[in-house]
């Protein structure tokens, strides 16, 4: 993140810090409590699939298109995923518009290797005609206003976004228009649970001053079956390695809930 | 999903497709101080990695709204050869260069005492000649060396190593033909020595808890390992070797 613009927000590290002490955040949450959730999915038309989330008042939209490609030498019985989020610039006064930087790359790459690496997406399934033709579902995301945790937000929403997207009908190895074959099904559920560490404290679910003085920040995606399949530290800072076992802990039990609440 | 044939990525008796052992790493090569227009630098050899790291600073920001008045920042470029490997890499930097030169950059400002140096910036340039499988963590240890040599106050090394998962065993150090595996699991893992922190961790694929605790376990023993290889190519480097002393060239 940008040199000065934020420093702002150390203004409020010691009262932050105060609070911790006590087993408090700025918002009355409790140390591991995520904030309220909200999910809409199918609400852009021309997307196979799509969802906006909002996390707080973190607010992102992901959209899935189906597009026929050639699948890739290495594979060719499978189709793919690919995914790109974009931290809009009406999102916050510290995002730029341009091609996306590194955090939205960062963002984008933690996102995809939480759905990939899952294997949630049958790549075999998306395959139309051997070494020819195969879906590549693109996974578009933007971020609409940042107010800390766009991770969990985001992985929330490209998964609603997967599980309501219709499939399109193939004919001759062409989308046919506004003909569907069923809903994508996914063989798992993974979700992201991102944690920030302020001095000796960790939290659940950053928001967003907790996010600007945060010392480091982890994110790691889990399954419904006790796997873990992505992580990712995040920003400079360290974590000891309790620290990180107690996080991973954590994390299966704080998607467990999730999913309960915005599947 | 990958090729068809059955390859034991672990055998009965433990031996790995190169031969290796489960916690054996890949034989690693350093030498410091290789660049001499750098102000400090490293080349390393890990497995078939061929790895060169040059380090200058501390110097003015650029671009100049990215100066913090605090402290200095680093700023980490990974790059590959187009060479580097097997199918011709174009050498534009692509979002995975962006992503790692991000992870091992925040990595390396745990170790450097970047509050000496407000308002500068410390560049640290990789580029890996040849690749197979561990360049980031390789990058790391690099330029962990190549600041050392460039004589950057540190808390102290950075040390890294990938452990994982290939054919249903936890193992150290994948290479490329583990990293395909269909089970592979890759945990990029970089450890500040002196308060045994986790500085850089990442990870791909499928694991449990408990198969993610014991690599993580292993991490730790493969990055102390490592250390000790550093430690020796920095201190070689003040080292009078014997043939010097005899009056012999370099």
């Amino acid at each position: 993140m940008s040199g000065t613009a934020d420093l702002i927000y150390s203004l409020r590290k010691d009262k932050v810090l105060g609070l911790l002490k006590e087993g408090k955040r700025l918002d009355g949450r409790g140390l591991d409590d995520y904030r309220k959730v909200e999910v809409q999915t199918e609400i852009i038309g021309n997307a196979e699939g799509s969802a906006k989330v909002k996390l707080g008042e973190t607010e992102v939209i992901v959209g899935t298109k189906f597009v026929i490609g050639e699948p890739f030498p290495d594979t060719p019985n499978e189709g793919g995923i690919v995914v790109n989020i974009e931290l809009l610039p009406l999102a916050s006064p510290v995002f730029e518009a341009g091609p996306p930087g590194s955090d939205a790359i960062e963002l984008s790459r933690v996102v995809d290797r939480s759905i990939r690496e899952s294997k949630a997406v049958d790549f075999e399934k998306l395959c139309v005609t051997e070494g020819k033709a195969a879906f590549m579902i693109f996974i578009d995301g933007y971020i609409l206003n940042e107010d800390g945790n766009l991770f969990d937000a985001v992985s929330i929403a490209a998964l609603n976004a997967l599980l309501t997207s219709k499939v399109p009908k193939v004919e001759d190895e062409k989308i046919v228009k506004d003909e569907y074959t069923g809903t994508l099904k996914l063989l798992r559920k993974p979700l992201l649970t991102s944690f920030a560490k302020i001095n000796d404290h960790i939290l659940t679910d950053p928001g967003l001053v907790e996010e600007k003085i945060m010392d480091t920040s982890f994110h790691i995606s889990t399954t419904e079956d006790d796997l873990i399949n992505a992580c990712q530290k995040s920003g400079s800072g360290a974590f000891t390695k309790k620290e990180l076992f107690d996080m991973a802990e954590k994390a299966f039990v704080k998607a467990k809930e999730l999913r309960k609440k915005v599947l | 999903m990958k090729k068809e044939e059955k390859i034991e990525y672990v055998d009965k008796k433990g031996k790995r497709v190169d031969g290796r052992a489960v916690d054996e790493l890949r034989p690693i090569k350093i030498r410091s101080r290789v660049l001499p227009r750098a102000d400090g630098s490293c080349y390393l050899e890990w497995g078939q990695n061929k790895i060169l790291c040059g380090v200058f600073g501390p110097k003015e920001v650029i671009p100049k709204h990215m100066a913090n008045p605090f402290k200095g920042i680093i700023d980490f470029q990974y790059r590959m050869a187009g060479f580097s490997v097997p199918d011709r890499k174009n050498p534009k930097p692509g979002r995975r260069e962006i992503e790692i030169g991000m992870v091992c950059g925040a990595a390396l400002e745990n170790a450097v005492l970047l509050e000496k140096f407000p308002n500068s910036m410390i560049s640290v340039f990789v580029e890996i000649l040849d690749s197979n499988a561990g360049s980031r963590v390789a990058s790391l240890t690099a330029a962990a060396v190549a600041l050392a040599d460039a004589g950057i106050p540190m808390r102290g090394l950075v040390s890294a190593s990938a452990v994982g998962k290939a054919g249903g065993k936890v193992i150290l150090d994948l290479n490329k033909t583990e990293e395909d595996a269909p089970d592979a699991v890759d945990i990029p893992l970089g450890i500040l020595n002196n308060t045994g922190e986790i500085v850089l961790l990442q990870l791909d694929g499928l694991m449990t808890m408990d198969e993610f605790k014991k690599a993580i376990e292993q991490g730790y023993i493969a990055t102390s390992k490592v250390h000790e290889i550093q430690k020796k190519a920095l201190l070689e480097k003040y080292a009078v070797p014997a043939e010097i002393e005899k009056g012999e060239k370099l």
